[in-house]
């Protein structure tokens, strides 16, 4: 999988929480690219309109509380997001993401090093992101090998696909 | 073997691994999977993944239950999608329309999760099913895919929290005020990739539906799972409806646990969480004398919408008239309730006084389906979510209380205290 994921920052808080992210009256919506309209709407109104695939959204602590919407992460997916990083996440949101293969990855402290419009670095197996508009850089310790599996697959549909195929 | 919290134990039945340690990933064996209309997005998934068959349909059940019957084309095309799926795969376990009830009270009342189960579901208050001494966990749609297609999950072994729980209840105060103290305390992130254990006297001498209601808001505290150790009062919950074999584990005497927390109750008042946060909690006293005017008051959701709940709350709305200018909505949690409450009358003793019962269905609850606040509007809840939005609009307020308090506050007009008429 790509190790090195760059692209613009978009900041939010802390306590960002799936009804934020995605309202509970989008929930019947299916499609990709009708969620991506209604990604943060009241939070971020223009988000949804002007990020750019490989950007990265990097958060406070206990981002994606809240519900177990999957619609969640998948309405940052439809956006293309690079990753997602936060000081720390809410636990069904952490695993939804990976699951989708959405690069989730908690680094204590990130969303004090961020601004609005930053240009970040993250390498996913050197377990560093980098402000390239400060020059100032975190360090996190390497995910887990069966999470770097599923992110290597794209996802937990690849990875149970290729068990299934090769028994 | 070192000593173990419930948790490790239960992990190392279902995964076989001898001693997981916290932040470990284990692959365990699932017990029970449940899916609510969510389920219908694990579909795509699950063919993707070439699954040819579900790995055990007597571990499968459906259950829809945020809009039932559908109120939404959208919503009914979910329902389509689940029911024509459940014939592809024979999956028998289809509670539909006019067998429904919110997912977890129907999983609760039909003994689908036993003591010692790993079971997962498609909502995130799954955690309510951990009063049965079982791990119940909430996951997504595509994961919920890869459970239906190899009867695996992998799960990261987590810390425990253990909380002791002493002292009597007052007059007017409930289980619920019981855990909005919890959450107090532990805050909303407090638990998050934890598991908790609730020990002590009063944790022992709790009903089922009252350990239902503290297990289902151990999700507010972002916790992974939220136990009550299985007992007498658990086995006779289960008896003859236990859908398979229990494994009532303890935890060891010498367990290591993360923090240890010791709630005395005795004295405690009801409690209220305020807008927005399950956690900004506060003696009911204090917001009563703010005279908090409500336009909404809602008596329903999987955390407290049981036959004791609706009991307590007739109690104090016997005889009595919503106030003017209030919609007081009641909603059971399951059809079994709802039947029930037809027969000891209390579907006419709300309805008398200005209610309007509804079918069973998490309702007002999530702002999708009916019951939605418009802006400025403020709502006495009996719910577990008051986060913004999340009954309507995102400048709607919801105060979360107990069923008692919520039908005071309905008569009252205002946020009120029980003790004031009990
Ligand atoms: S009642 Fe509310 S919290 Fe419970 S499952 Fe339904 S929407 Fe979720």
């Amino acid at each position: 999988m790509k190790t090195l994921i760059s692209g613009k920052v978009w900041v939010v808080g802390d306590q960002v929480d799936t009804d934020q992210l995605i309202a509970g009256k989008y929930l019947t919506i299916i499609d990709p690219k009708e969620l991506r309209k209604h990604v943060m709407e009241d939070l971020v109104p223009e988000f949804s309109k002007a990020a750019r695939p490989g950007d990265i959204l990097v958060a406070g602590e206990n981002f994606g509380c809240g519900s177990s919407r999957e619609h969640a992460p998948a309405a940052l997916q439809a956006v293309g997001l690079g990753a997602v990083v936060a000081n720390s996440f809410a636990r069904i949101f952490y695993r939804n993401s990976i699951n989708l293969g959405l690069p989730a990855i908690e680094v204590s402290s990130v969303r004090e090093l961020f601004s609005d419009g930053d240009q970040a670095e993250i390498h996913l197996s050197e377990g560093y992101i980098r402000n390239l508009s400060r020059s100032k850089e975190l360090r996190f310790p390497p995910l887990p090998s069966h999470i770097l599996e599923i992110l290597d697959s794209g996802g937990l549909v690849e990875k149970v696909r290729r068990e299934i195929a090769t028994p | 073997m070192s000593e173990q919290t419930l948790v490790q134990k239960i992990l190392t039945r279902a995964s076989g691994t001898p001693d997981p340690v916290p932040g470990q990933i284990v692959v365990g064996k699932v017990d029970l999977a449940m899916a609510h209309e969510q389920g219908a997005q694990a579909i795509a998934p699950f063919v993707q993944m070439g699954a040819k068959k579900v790995w055990d349909p007597d571990r499968v059940v459906i259950a829809i239950d945020h809009w039932v019957p559908a109120s939404t084309e959208g919503a009914a095309r979910l329902h389509q999608m689940l029911r024509e799926f459940s014939q592809t795969y024979k999956l028998p376990h289809f509670y539909d329309v006019g067998n429904h009830g919110i997912c977890h009270q129907v999983l609760a009342e039909d003994g689908w999760v036993v003591p010692g189960d790993v079971a997962v579901g498609t909502d995130s208050h799954t955690n309510m099913l951990g009063a049965m001494g079982a791990m119940a966990v909430g996951i997504g749609p595509t994961e919920f895919a890869a459970v239906l297609a190899t009867g695996k999950i992998w799960l990261k072994v987590p810390p425990s929290l253990k909380i002791n729980l002493e002292g009597r209840l007052g007059k007017g105060v409930y289980a619920k005020d019981i855990v909005l103290r919890v959450l107090s305390e532990v805050k909303t992130d407090g638990a998050r990739y934890k598991a908790i254990e609730f020990h002590g006297s009063t944790a022992a001498r709790l009903s089922m539906s009252e350990r239902f209601t503290i297990s289902n808001m151990t999700t507010e505290m972002g916790a992974k799972a939220g136990m009550f150790l299985p007992d007498a009062t658990t086995q006779e919950f289960l008896r003859g409806i236990a859908k398979h074999e229990m494994h009532p584990l303890l935890p060891d005497e010498g367990a290591t646990y993360e923090r240890v927390l010791h709630i005395n109750l005795d004295g405690m008042e009801p409690q209220v969480a305020c807008p927005h946060s399950p956690d900004n909690v506060r003696p009911i006293s204090a917001v009563a004398k703010e005279h908090v005017k409500i336009n909404q008051a809602f008596l329903g959701s999987c955390t407290n919408a049981r036959m004791d709940d609706l009991r307590e709350a007739a109690k104090i709305f016997k005889g009595e008239k919503v106030a003017p200018g209030v919609r007081f909505i009641v909603s059971p949690a399951s059809t079994r309730i709802y039947r029930e409450c037809l027969k000891e009358g209390l579907i006419d003793l709300f309805t008398a006084g200005g209610a309007v019962f509804t079918n069973s269905s998490c309702s007002a609850c999530f702002g999708g389906n009916m019951g939605i606040l418009a802006a400025e509007e403020v709502c006495a809840s009996s719910s577990n979510r008051n986060f913004p939005g999340r009954m309507g609009s995102t400048k709607g307020r919801v105060y979360l209380m107990s069923p008692a308090a919520v039908a005071l506050s309905a008569i009252r007009g205002e946020i009120a205290d029980p003790r004031e008429v009990l």
